[in-house]
């Protein structure tokens, strides 16, 4: 670690406290770690156990503390919290005294990526498992040693002790040493929920001490001995060809190395602000040739409907309601750049992280390099929230490329602000038409739904060319891709009862970088679906929560709406305001969400305003209550940010979306108030809650905008849509 | 080169280093204080904030000339000595005021400043004051109710 530059800050007066933190340590060295989530760049790679081996998931420390190593991130979705809470739990152990060790291809499991809120679904119930397995060795143990039964035996204030309390042993003793050394058995027992100290408690999470202090914690704030601060220059668009820099650059202050590799240029320096300099005096000089101008157009509706390589099929004779929905492209937005630490040496490359999968990675960093995957180790390491797939993964293909020409030096490499804006993959954008008959009851008798949209994922999963500087290598790789809507048909079936409904998707290759946004295509297809339905409602003539309960078939649907519809009883609209309302059963298959947006919307002032969000969720089994309300209120908060004002901007040969200013996000004038009901079901498995609310949101608001004004907005976003006085 | 005399977080320091280095990176990468972030480098976001004489400031947009003879504060600066938490901090800690934290930040500085010129502010007055504060996992709400908590203590 470098101290403080003292040759360049000469300190004045004594006494310095700097809020520094030494990265890296293993726990047993320092016991201010204790309880900590964290990522070790220190800790050696071992051999990973499989999967259904104790060991894979839970270690004990020398200090006798229980450590638990999943192969999922933390991306400030709390799932840190969660498998601190299932895993002290079966071991009843605090959860705050349980270590975590995020995914590190050199420690934990291969467990894909950290998306489709799965999360908790998969890895903390194996993690759950692992816990409770790890408990019944930790039993039989110490009965044997001690000559009682497994069930005289309890653990208690992080020791195992006999129930009489006369003996006492840590865990560490216990194994002399030892890591747990067999299989999770197919039918561990598992703690019984009516004995539940934490689980489905608001067990606040253990990083928010750090986050509010200031301390080490993200792959920003990585710093090694020696380390150089890297800027790449990104070309001028899509499929830019590089045809000069001013080589003179590389004489500037404190510059190491000016990086060129066909159309990758990029920039190595003692200082991060040399690098920023060398970055704009490249970017001043550096000639590009555009050769395939990107497509411009104003309406992603008649473009995916001009472009999608299927037939429409004609139903405006059909049915009797007839609706075109539409979304833009939009961004993940992160609000810390992607960053990455690369460092190769001896012929191994070590890459720090904030990528969702790191596994993956690899295998697409060793196609890129030509490095053996045994010969690369991704550690994930926290980063700025990405929300799917953003410009993680491909800043660490530009700091390996870095690396790997300059080795024997640990290489940091931010992207600017710019970079993250214009080169990260989009959520794609959609066009979404609904057809459908009403009897003469009110029931839909007829439903016809046709989507199109661009592809909804380009992760990495093994090509180097879905990272996105592979393409403008000397010797580029060839991007081809899936030429499917894939996640866009997520939630594209009605989760209503409905009779035969007709569901058809079709492809649109769009002149964007496209890939992974949070929820997929569940986000555009609920806001379709949601504004349909209450426009038929309002056809129908009845109270749109109505209309939907007398649509559904599931008790769990029907729960989640009438609590909302109870939440709401005694709020009266003012001049100018509206209610709108949205439901959904994410993917189908996970956690239910309904939603009611209240928002005033005051034409000749260009303004709407939400004011305040409900949300009701049931997503089965609550592990943390507080994390599931938070992430319902961020969804629903972004989501209203999505439907208002988001909008990828582009030309030909440019892409105008550049920054906060041509890319405008929710500020705290708009932020609603919200509120969050949960709809607990301890008996039922835990269903992922992270994208639940963000479609049945996005609807609600444009619901909303309608009851308040009367304009009912059909593409978003709602700003740019609205007609104005 | 010109000497620069400035203090952070109760320490006096001169430097002669490149006075025009936005004070972003003199704070990350020579102090290691982790606090102030790079968001935009354009003074648009607010993770990069700080205090300069008790006001919130984005360090991203003041370079080292401009804190000749002033008192700088970041995030890890709040706390006591003891390590006891600036009621704001503790507010964030108890409303659980975040998701990623990447912001958090800008946001816990936004809100000391304002409490240090008004300590009973009005919700409108948090929300302007917050103003250049963003937040993509939308925790906003959160943090509203932390700032309000943190001017009851």
């Amino acid at each position: 670690m470098q101290s403080i530059n003292r040759r360049k800050f000469i300190q004045t007066t004594t006494s310095l406290s700097i809020g520094f933190t030494l990265f890296g340590c293993l726990p047993k060295e320092n016991d201010a770690n204790r309880g900590s989530v964290f990522s070790s760049p220190s800790m050696p790679a071992r051999d990973i156990p499989d999967r259904d081996q104790i060991d894979a998931w839970l270690q004990v420390l020398e200090d006798g503390r229980i450590q638990v190593l999943t192969g999922k991130m933390e991306l400030g979705q709390g799932l840190t919290v969660v498998m601190q809470q299932v895993a002290g739990e079966e071991l009843n152990i605090p959860p705050g005294d349980i270590n975590i060790v995020l995914a590190d291809t050199g420690l934990t499991q291969n467990e894909g990526y950290t998306a489709g809120s799965r999360g908790v679904e998969r890895s903390a119930m194996q993690v759950r498992r692992a816990a409770a397995a790890a408990r019944e060795v930790i039993k039989k143990l110490a009965a044997e040693n001690w000559g009682l039964s497994p069930d005289q035996i309890k653990i208690e204030n992080r020791k195992v002790k006999s129930l009489n309390g006369q003996k006492e042993i840590s865990f560490a003793d216990l194994l002399k040493d030892q890591q747990f050394s067999s299989a999770i058995p197919e039918n561990i027992p598992l703690k019984a929920k009516e004995d539940y100290q934490w689980v489905g408690q608001a067990i606040p999470h253990p990083e928010m001490e750090k986050i509010v202090r200031g301390e080490a914690l993200y792959v920003q704030d990585l710093r090694f001995p020696g380390m150089l601060h890297a800027r790449v220059l990104k070309p001028l668009i899509y499929g830019a060809k590089l045809l000069s820099y001013p080589e003179e650059v590389a004489q500037m202050s404190g510059i190491t190395k000016i990086v060129v590799n066909g159309s990758f240029l990029g920039v190595l320096a003692k200082e991060e602000y040399q690098a920023l300099k060398a970055l704009e005096a490249l970017r001043k000089g550096a000639s590009w040739e555009v050769e395939n101008p990107t497509i411009e157009f104003s309406s992603a509706a008649d473009f995916m409907l001009k472009n999608g390589n299927g037939e429409k099929i004609s139903n405006s004779n059909k049915y009797t309601h007839n609706a075109v929905y539409a979304k833009p492209y939009t961004m993940h937005g992160s609000i810390g750049p992607s960053c990455a630490v690369a460092h190769f040496e001896e012929g191994l490359l070590h890459i720090w992280s904030s990528t969702q999968g790191v596994y993956p990675l690899r295998s697409s960093i060793s196609d890129l390099t030509g490095l053996a995957e045994e010969n690369i180790r991704i550690s994930g390491i926290r980063g700025s929230g990405c929300y799917g797939h953003n410009g993680a993964d491909d800043v660490a293909a530009d700091a390996a490329i870095l690396a790997m020409d300059f080795p024997g030096t640990p290489i940091r490499l931010q992207w600017q602000r710019e970079d993250e804006h214009k080169w990260e993959p989009y959520g794609s954008a959609m066009r979404m038409e609904l057809s459908a008959n009403l009897s003469t009851q009110g029931k839909i008798t007829a439903w016809d739904y046709q989507l199109w949209s661009d592809g909804h994922s380009t992760r990495p999963r093994g090509d180097a060319a879905n990272l996105i500087s592979s393409r403008y290598l000397e010797q580029p790789f060839e991007f081809k891709p899936r030429a499917r809507v894939g996640g866009g048909t997520r939630n594209s079936e009605p989760y209503y009862d409905i009779p035969n409904p007709k569901i058809q998707d079709t492809y649109v290759s769009g002149p964007l970088r496209v890939s992974a946004l949070r929820s997929l295509g569940a986000y555009a297809n609920i806001f379709a679906i949601e504004s349909f339905m209450e426009e038929l409602a309002e056809k129908a003539g009845q109270n749109p929560l109505a209309f939907r309960i007398n649509h559904s078939k599931d008790e769990r649907s029907i729960a989640v709406l009438q609590k909302l519809s109870e939440v709401l009883r005694n709020v009266s609209l003012k001049e100018g305001e509206g209610i709108g309302y949205g439901f959904s059963r994410y993917k189908n298959t996970a956690a239910y969400c309904a939603v009611a947006s209240l928002v005033s919307v005051d034409l000749s002032a260009q303004k709407v305003q939400p004011l305040k969000m409900w949300a009701v969720i049931d997503a089965g089994e609550v592990i943390n209550s507080d994390g599931l309300i938070n992430q319902t209120e961020g969804g629903m908060i972004q989501a209203a940010s999505w439907t208002l004002k988001e909008e990828v901007k582009f030309k030909a040969d440019e892409i105008t979306s550049k920054d906060w200013l041509s890319y405008p996000i929710l500020r705290y004038d708009a932020i609603p108030e919200t509120e969050v009901f949960i709809i607990d079901r301890p008996e039922l498995p835990p269903l992922g809650a992270g994208e639940a609310a963000q479609g049945p949101a996005g609807a609600s608001i444009a619901n909303a905008v309608y009851g308040a004004c009367g304009q009912r907005v059909r593409e978003l976003p709602i700003e740019k849509a609205l007609v104005w006085l | 080169m010109q000497s620069i005399r400035f203090s952070i977080n109760g320490a006096s320091f001169k430097t002669e280093v490149d006075p025009g280095t936005p004070l972003l990176y003199i704070l990350r990468n020579h102090f290691h204080l982790n606090g102030p972030k790079y968001g935009c480098g354009l003074g648009q976001c607010g993770a990069c904030m700080i205090l300069i004489d008790n006001k919130a400031t984005l360090s991203c947009m003041v370079n080292l000339e401009g804190i000749e003879g002033k008192t700088i504060t970041t995030l890890a600066g709040l706390s006591a000595k003891s390590g006891k938490l600036h009621p704001v901090q503790q507010a964030f800690i108890e409303e659980q005021a975040a998701q990623c934290g990447y912001c958090t930040n800008g946001m816990i500085i936004s809100a000391v400043s304002l409490l240090k010129d008004n300590s009973s502010p009005s919700e409108a007055e948090i929300r302007q004051a917050l103003q250049i504060n963003l937040c993509r996992c939308g925790t906003q709400s959160r943090v509203i109710k932390a700032v309000k908590k943190a001017s009851k203590i």
